[in-house]
């Protein structure tokens, strides 16, 4: 059985800031980062690997400087990875790229059956949460989202029992394989990759599947694909706040005053 | 008085033939290890074997280390009397009568006073491990009362009433022309001579023999034993490190390498020599800040692990075999936990108290090396500093756009190739820890008041990897630093002004291994000299800090030997210089950051940083006075724990910066 994880290249969003002339995001000299959800589902995946030895395959959707991040996913043990890159799929929203992802795990099904597909909840870049569900939806398996623990995998009856981290309550569900799983980060605690495992993932092959290989209509891929446009992308105003009290000479007032403001505005719960 | 040759000669025969086995096989046991080119400056190496192992520089430094001294010299100068008294016991016309008679006379006095001597040193070295033994020295697989202790320190004894027995005898027989030069002998005889004229011959022909078995049983059992550290303690100050042991040597990363150490014949020859020259002395115990604390980290148990795992491991791998002891695992003998490895701070307390100038520090990086790089085990804090590291190049993860945040209320220039003479490398603590911050601003308020030309590398500058090349995460290390070496080259930087001991020491020695050759200054060090050079004026002496103490940065004292600086600006800022702790110089006492342990958290044990500020606190200091950012935050919290908010932390920096207001 194959394990598919999703991942995918994002801008370190701590250090990224947005032009207020133009209101787009300045990339420049902005270091790329492993979603951080997705090293949740790399890691679930590599987990499923070192308990029943399926076989994982990593893949993700960018630009060729995308394959640095297969690159780290090798060195943490996958098997296989894949890069969609190509310049029809640029410019997706959630719909076209989900459609990208799930044509290419169609493919990977082709070979061996997929059962189960890890995505991280979310990325940090877009926030929407869509393209996990989207993929579950164009593959038609089972959709387990916001998955905190794996509770039992019942490889006779090809099911599977996760525990979802909603607000304020956990819910256990089980569904029939081949399920997709989009996770959050408390599911694990992700590995560090071995000294002799980074150097082997540089000499490794990463596959790179275009279009060609895809052969995806090129009006449900890419920008022509994408029923959503960006508008407008601004930073929200923020208030400065105020210094209140004087903390060096009368600390026992100011932390009184301090919590009366809190009080007043709802903030603490006494 | 001589026996028959013909009974001693096969004894001393098969004696040197089993000494000479035992001592060719711990030499092959050593040659399992790995290569290192330890014959660089012979010259140098000559001096420290002549102060170390002849000079006993370190064993004095303690009190009782004298009577080690008194021993050993004796060892030494009874090795000509041991020497004859062999030779004559084969050939009995050789004899030290073959010398003119008054160099005999001179030795047979020396031979005497010295065996006199040596019984009392023995008597002492016995009374203190019955009556008042260290209290450090009892480990779980090493105690000070330990039969084989108190067997070396018996063969020793008899060896010498052997002599003076044997020598009253024939004094007593009359058969010793020098007795006027032999006092202690000759009173023996008296003793001998009144009631048991009779009994001369046998007593002499007894003693005799007594000395043979004696010296034979000691040598057939000195490689055997602790005390092997006679022979392999001179090589082993010989083959020392030269230098301090404030870096470590670099890896290669090719495919197919191993790195780190995870078993014994991984260690260098130097690292299993270091074995066999331990005599379980504890100093280095004693120094240590794990130890102290309650930590499983004990140096000395470490050296002692890896000896005894290579006489388990060592024939078996000579024989092509595997090891059967883990180097590292549950705890066993001859085995290192992973709790043990990651204790260390590497403060180099251990070095600098070791009498043979043991490494003990360096084997921890060593097997740190091999948990990071290969297992990828270690304690789960460091995941994010590993990640930190990697990405923002700062153990907090703090976006690299925040490093000039510190300087948002002053002007500071970039640095710029050919204008500026002095890059301030700020460091991760400068730029980002909100308390660290502050020494940032007062240094740089000293620098613009002295017109130093500076300037920084602002949202340009990277970590410099200290915490994870003493972690042992030599691969992400090696990628800063060659980062690093590249930016600093591209700028032409050759002055870097440093306020972190651990920025100062990665900089001025790790860097050099990548042929980046600086001249570093720690603040302290530069505030000295522009105080000195009259170039910064104090308008005010600083009286509101009370009373000063000065805690040491291991990295700044005993890794880089900056002692004196910051206690003289101290001085020239307060009018006073700072007071002491006991513990202090070269024998202070880590605040507990180091090695990395700034990152992870302290389960086990007592608090580093607690022992120290009672220590502290002990003096009523009104500020304890720091040079490291590391020191700080240690120290900062510590006074918090211990409720004493009265006494407030500065570094160097800021009590001079007090002054030019």
């Amino acid at each position: 059985m194959l394990v598919v994880a999703c991942i995918k290249q994002v801008p370190d969003t701590t250090q990224v800031q947005i032009d207020p002339v133009t209101n787009t995001l300045v990339r420049e000299g902005i270091p790329f980062i492993v979603n951080p959800y997705d090293t949740h589902a790399l890691e679930e995946a590599l987990r499923f690997k070192d308990r029943f030895g399926f076989r994982v395959a990593a893949i993700s959707m960018g630009p060729p400087n995308s394959e640095a991040t297969l690159r780290k996913a090798l060195a943490l043990g996958v098997d296989e990875t894949i890069l969609l890159s190509d310049r029809c799929f640029g410019g997706a929203d959630t719909l076209a790229t989900s459609n990208v992802l799930a044509s290419a795990i169609r493919r990977l099904q082709e070979q061996e059956e997929v059962g189960i597909v890890i995505c991280g909840k979310q990325t940090i870049d877009g926030d929407t949460a869509q393209v996990g569900p989207g993929i579950a939806t164009r593959l038609g398996f089972s959709q387990l989202t916001l998955v905190d623990r794996i509770e039992h995998l019942d490889r006779e009856k090809r099911t599977i029992r996760v525990r979802r981290k909603l607000e304020g309550r956990h819910e256990i569900v089980e569904a029939p394989l081949p399920a997709l799983l989009t996770v959050v980060r408390e599911l694990n605690r992700p590995r560090y990759p071995s000294v002799p495992k980074r150097l082997a993932s540089q000499e490794t092959e990463v596959k790179v599947w275009s279009n060609d290989v895809l052969r995806l209509d090129v009006n449900a891929i890419g920008l022509k694909g994408s029923p959503t446009w960006v508008n407008r992308i601004f930073s929200p105003e923020r208030d400065k706040g105020e210094i209140i009290g004087d903390g060096v000479n009368d600390p026992v007032a100011t932390a009184n005053l301090l919590i009366d403001r809190l009080l007043s505005k709802d903030l603490l719960a006494l | 008085m001589q026996p028959n040759p013909t009974v001693f000669t096969p004894l001393l025969i098969a004696a040197l033939v089993f000494f000479a086995w035992s001592c060719y096989r711990r030499f092959s046991l050593v040659t399992l290890g790995r290569g290192e080119d330890r014959f660089q400056r012979l010259d140098l190496r000559v001096w420290d074997m002549l102060l170390y192992a002849f000079g006993q520089k370190r064993v004095v430094a303690k009190p009782f280390g004298i009577n080690h001294f008194v021993i050993f010299w004796s060892f030494v100068i009874l090795l000509i009397a041991n020497g004859e008294f062999l030779i004559r016991g084969v050939f009995p016309a050789v004899s030290l009568a073959l010398l003119p008679p008054s160099l005999r006379h001179a030795l047979l006095l020396a031979f005497d006073a010295i065996s006199l001597l040596t019984l009392v040193s023995i008597a002492l070295a016995v009374g203190r491990r019955l009556f008042f033994p260290p209290s450090y020295l009892n480990t779980p697989y090493v105690k000070a009362r330990s039969f084989e202790a108190f067997l070396i320190l018996a063969f020793i004894a008899l060896l010498m009433l052997a002599y003076f027995g044997l020598h009253g005898a024939e004094i007593a027989m009359g058969e010793e022309e020098a007795a006027a030069w032999m006092p202690v002998s000759s009173f023996v005889a008296k003793v001998l001579l009144a009631p048991h004229s009779s009994l001369l011959i046998p007593v002499a022909s007894f003693c005799w023999w007594v000395h043979a078995v004696v010296l034979l049983a000691f040598m057939m059992f000195l490689p055997h034993s602790k005390h092997m550290h006679i022979l392999t303690a001179i090589p082993n100050c010989f083959f020392a490190s030269l230098g301090k042991p404030n870096t470590q040597p670099r890896e290669e990363f090719t495919r197919g390498s191993r790195y780190g150490v995870s078993e014994v014949q991984e260690f260098t020859w130097k690292d299993l020599l270091d074995g066999f020259s331990c005599t379980e002395c504890g100093r280095c115990q004693n120094a240590c800040p794990a130890t102290a604390t309650g930590k499983p980290l004990n140096p000395r148990q470490v050296v002692h692990a890896i000896k005894t795992n290579l006489f388990v491991n060592g024939p078996l791998i000579q024989k092509g075999g595997k090891p059967i002891v883990p180097l590292i695992g549950e705890e066993g003998e001859g085995t290192n936990t992973e709790d043990t490895i990651w204790a260390c701070t590497t403060c180099g307390a251990c070095l600098e108290a070791c009498p043979v100038l043991i490494e003990q520090m360096p084997k921890i990086i060593k097997m740190r090396r091999h948990l990071v790089e290969m297992e990828s085990q270690f304690p789960e804090e460091l995941l994010n500093l590993f990640e930190n590291m990697e990405q923002r190049s700062n153990p907090w993860g703090i976006a690299p756009t925040e490093r000039t945040k510190w300087c948002s209320t002053m002007e500071v220039k970039p640095f710029t190739a050919g204008e500026t003479e002095y890059l301030f490398y700020v460091g991760c603590a400068g730029s980002f820890d909100s308390r660290q911050k502050h020494v940032s601003v007062a240094l740089a308020t000293i620098l613009n008041e002295a017109e130093v030309s500076w300037g920084i590398l602002g949202k340009e500058e990277q970590c410099c990897g200290d915490s994870l090349r003493r972690l042992g995460n030599e691969y992400v290390f090696d990628k800063m630093a060659r980062e690093n070496v590249r930016l600093f080259q591209e700028k032409g930087i050759k002055k870097v002004i440093t306020q972190c001991p651990h920025c100062f020491s990665t900089l001025k020695n790790d860097y050099k291994q990548y042929g980046l050759e600086l001249e570093v200054v720690h603040h302290s060090e530069l505030i000295n000299d522009l105080l000195k050079a009259g170039k910064l004026n104090l308008s005010q002496k600083v009286t509101d800090l009370g009373r000063v103490l000065f805690h040491d940065s291991c990295y700044l004292g005993r890794h880089n030997d900056v002692y004196e600086a910051p206690r003289e600006i101290i001085a020239a800022a307060t009018g006073a210089p700072p007071v002491e702790m006991e513990r202090t110089r070269n024998n202070s006492f880590c605040c507990g950051a180091g090695g990395g342990r700034m990152w992870m958290e302290e389960f086990i044990g007592t608090r580093i940083n607690l022992n120290r500020v009672e220590e502290a606190l002990r003096k009523n200091p009104d500020t304890i006075c720091v040079a490291c950012p590391y020191c700080m935050t240690m120290f900062e919290d510590g006074l918090k724990d211990k409720l004493a908010g009265q006494t407030r932390v500065r570094d160097v920096a800021e009590v001079v910066a007090e002054g030019l207001r």
